[in-house]
């Protein structure tokens, strides 16, 4: 996938268009981000836990390897098995490989960003897996053939009426009426037999605990828990970067992440899974295979982007993020939008397939104020950009502007001279004290220019000095 | 810093002209300009203006153009370093120059040093009234409600949320907070230009909630949001107005 700026404007010109669509948008955001506050405070100093879990991750990111090596060491003697995947498709190959040495033809899947940034849905297919998600916003997506419109909220743009249109669509059953618990019934009543009947469980992972070799899942639903726990295989597909040395370091991870997230004090669910079914459990899988995905994280080691390896995916920064607020999920064309999505998008699949994300921002920092770590997105950003003009990605129409601006600024008399003629020269077009540009030179068209003033300060100055 | 015995600031726009403006998209209007000198003046300081001033460098830092960046950073560092105090009523030239400049020009050993000096000396203009002058307005009429948007530079970069609002208080304004009075106003510099439908979405939500608290003027401290918020402002822009201008008309 990739996001021009014309393809991220026209989305995002639609997302601003559907009136619908934007009061979803800002009931949601907007509960999430209120209740973050009140959780937050409830907290006896919660900036202290925050600078407390930034230092953790950011001590476990300089010596991620050394984690990670502890992590496998620890789930393997558990019993677990663990794979490395350098890109998307080791591990997709892997997972694919997994199932059809057990024969699986249905494979029920829990809520999880990295098999979506790796599309593993689409492997799964090829080989002839069915994937079922079975968190409702992904299975509402996967009905509706859609990528995720939010980090952890993945069908936060769907109206009510628009589900109980994909539930019709997919059950040939009419529902006598869409409310709410018809709905969620629905859904029940169609995930559960899958459940039952799926020979493989995948999942992601929120946290991989290196002390004791364990997946911590962090679930609203309770569907995270029968996918790891039915099916007779698990596959967790998990980040590099979500290592966490200790369990003193995962609780502070807990208590920010929910909190951070959907302004819970705790999900509903905390699920940990360390290694298969052992003899006498009721229940459980028997094997537990876990795949570490680096995916173009480990290039941002050592460099000035390491910073962002310590995001703990909560979702934060787009529930406050102005733009993501009017351009919504899609027009990121990636499974991570708002401004961590601008800088990781880039980063994970390239900047030249990117170049709209990061320009998607304003730079206005209020991503860095909320992020449980402190991230600083917009300083990434400005990385991005300098980057790209680096690499020669600018537009050579935004470089000849850029340039010429800037030799003007450069050049005091020569700036007072164009201001001259162009106080001059404005004069049709003045109404109000704001200039009104032609339709054609105005792709905004509802916005004016300030005028330029009659005399600038430089004039005006001596003036002043009289005063 | 009048403890100190210093009576002499200078004062810098980043550019003191609306041309600037159709260049890159930044902007001060002159009128504020000239009322900040005014407002500087009652506070009891002589103010100067190194006439060759442009541009701090900011949108072509932003934009990622940090060679251009770097001689604008240069070329204001060398006009403006023996200075005691700098100030300009904008946050986000004040942002550029405090936060930015020390590590843009750090690698310069003709400029790190000055533009680390600059940085320490170089004051938003609410800041440098509130704590550097000490200057109180004289308590006069009340003069109705307004409501102030928090621009980001100011908040989040600067830290300075009290000061404007003291200020307007005690320059006898009611101040009706709006919601997310810190919410970006969608300027954001070449961001307005880049993608001009969700620019001016987002401005549409800030003014709308400023209308929402029924003051009739929304102040801001900084010319970018005053330009983006203005220019969709339509018949109303007259009530979107710079804190200097607003301060000092009520100081008079």
């Amino acid at each position: 996938m990739t996001a021009s700026t014309g393809e991220f404007r026209r989305e995002a010109a639609v997302a601003v268009a559907d009136a619908h669509l934007q009061a979803a948008l800002e009931t949601a955001t907007g509960r999430f981000r209120t209740a973050r506050e009140i959780v937050l405070a409830e907290l006896p100093d919660a900036d202290r836990l925050r600078d407390h879990l930034k230092a953790v991750r950011a001590a476990t990111i300089a010596n991620l390897a050394g984690y990670l090596e502890q992590f496998e060491q620890n789930a393997t003697a558990a019993g677990a098995h663990v794979h490395w995947a350098r890109d998307a498709a080791e591990a997709s190959a892997i997972v694919t490989r997994l199932a059809r040495e057990r024969g699986v033809t249905l494979a029920a899947k829990s809520k999880s960003m990295a098999t979506e940034e790796i599309h593993l849905n689409d492997a799964l297919l090829a080989a002839g897996v069915t994937p079922v998600e079975t968190d409702l916003g992904e299975w509402i997506l996967q009905l509706a053939g859609e990528p995720p419109y939010h980090i952890i909220a993945p069908a936060i743009h769907k109206t009510r009426d628009q589900v109980a249109a994909l539930f019709v669509q997919e059950t040939g059953a009419p529902l006598p009426d869409d409310n709410i618990p018809t709905l969620t019934a629905t859904a029940r009543r169609e995930l559960r037999q899958r459940f039952l009947d799926a020979g493989m469980g995948i999942s992601g992972g929120n946290i991989a605990v290196a002390e004791t070799g364990s997946i911590v899942l962090v679930t609203n639903e309770g569907n995270g828990r029968m996918v790891t726990s039915l099916p007779p295989v698990h596959v967790a597909v998990i980040g590099i970067e979500k290592v966490a040395p200790t369990w003193n370091d995962a609780a502070a991870w807990l208590a920010l992440l929910a909190r951070s997230a959907t302004g819970q004090p705790l999900s509903i669910y905390t699920t940990v899974i360390t290694g298969p079914a052992r003899a006498g459990d009721p229940d459980g899988p028997e094997e537990v295979h876990v795949i570490l995905l680096d995916n173009g994280r480990s290039r941002l080691l050592d460099t000035v982007y390491e910073e962002v390896l310590q995001c703990i995916r909560c979702g934060a920064c787009l529930n406050i993020c102005p733009v993501y607020r009017e351009a919504g999920g899609h027009a990121y064309a990636s499974p991570y939008s708002g401004p961590i999505g601008a800088v990781i998008t880039p980063l994970l699949f390239g900047v030249e397939n990117y170049p709209a994300l990061p320009h998607a921002s304003t730079l206005c920092g209020a991503c860095q104020d909320v992020c449980p770590v402190r991230i600083d997105l917009p300083r990434m950003l400005l990385e991005l950009r300098a980057e790209e003009v680096r690499h020669g990605l600018a537009s050579t129409t935004e470089s000849l502007l850029e340039k010429g601006a800037a030799f003007v600024l450069a050049h005091e008399r020569l700036l007072r001279l164009g201001r001259g003629a162009l106080a001059l020269g404005q004069k049709p077009l003045v109404r109000n004290g704001q200039i009104r540009l032609p339709a054609a030179l105005n792709p905004a068209r509802e916005r004016d220019l300030p005028s330029f003033a009659p005399r600038s300060f430089h004039q005006l100055w001596e003036e002043l000095q009289d005063e | 810093m009048r403890r100190l015995g210093a009576t002499k600031v200078q004062i810098g726009f980043q550019s003191l002209s609306d041309d600037v403006l159709r260049l890159n998209r930044r902007g001060h209007d002159v009128a504020a300009a000239r009322r900040a000198v005014r407002l500087l003046r009652r506070a009891g300081f002589e103010v100067s203006f190194p006439r060759e001033q442009t541009c701090c460098g900011q949108p072509f830092f932003n934009s990622g153009f940090r060679d251009q960046a770097r001689k604008l950073a240069e070329r204001t560092v060398a006009i403006f370093a023996d200075e005691p105090a700098v100030v300009l009523p904008s946050g986000s030239c004040t942002t550029m120059i405090r936060k930015e400049y020390p590590h843009l020009l750090g690698d310069n050993p003709r400029y790190a040093y000055r533009a680390r000096r600059l940085a320490a000396r170089t004051f938003e203009l609410s800041e440098f009234l509130v704590h550097q002058a000490g200057w109180e307005p004289p308590p006069g009429e009340p003069h109705g409600p307004v409501t102030y948007h928090d621009s980001c530079h100011m908040c989040r970069m600067l830290g300075l949320r009290a000061e404007p609002r003291r200020l307007l208080a005690q320059s006898g304004h009611e101040i009706v907070e709006m919601a997310e009075s810190d919410r970006c106003c969608g300027f954001g510099g070449v961001f307005s230009v880049r993608m001009p439908e969700i620019s001016n979405a987002m401005t549409a939500e800030k003014l709308q909630q400023a209308a929402d608290t029924g003051a009739p003027l929304l102040v801001t401290a900084d010319p970018g949001c005053l330009m983006q918020m203005r220019g969709l402002a339509g018949e109303s822009a007259g009530q979107v107005r710079h804190l200097a201008t607003v301060l000092e008309e009520a100081t008079r």
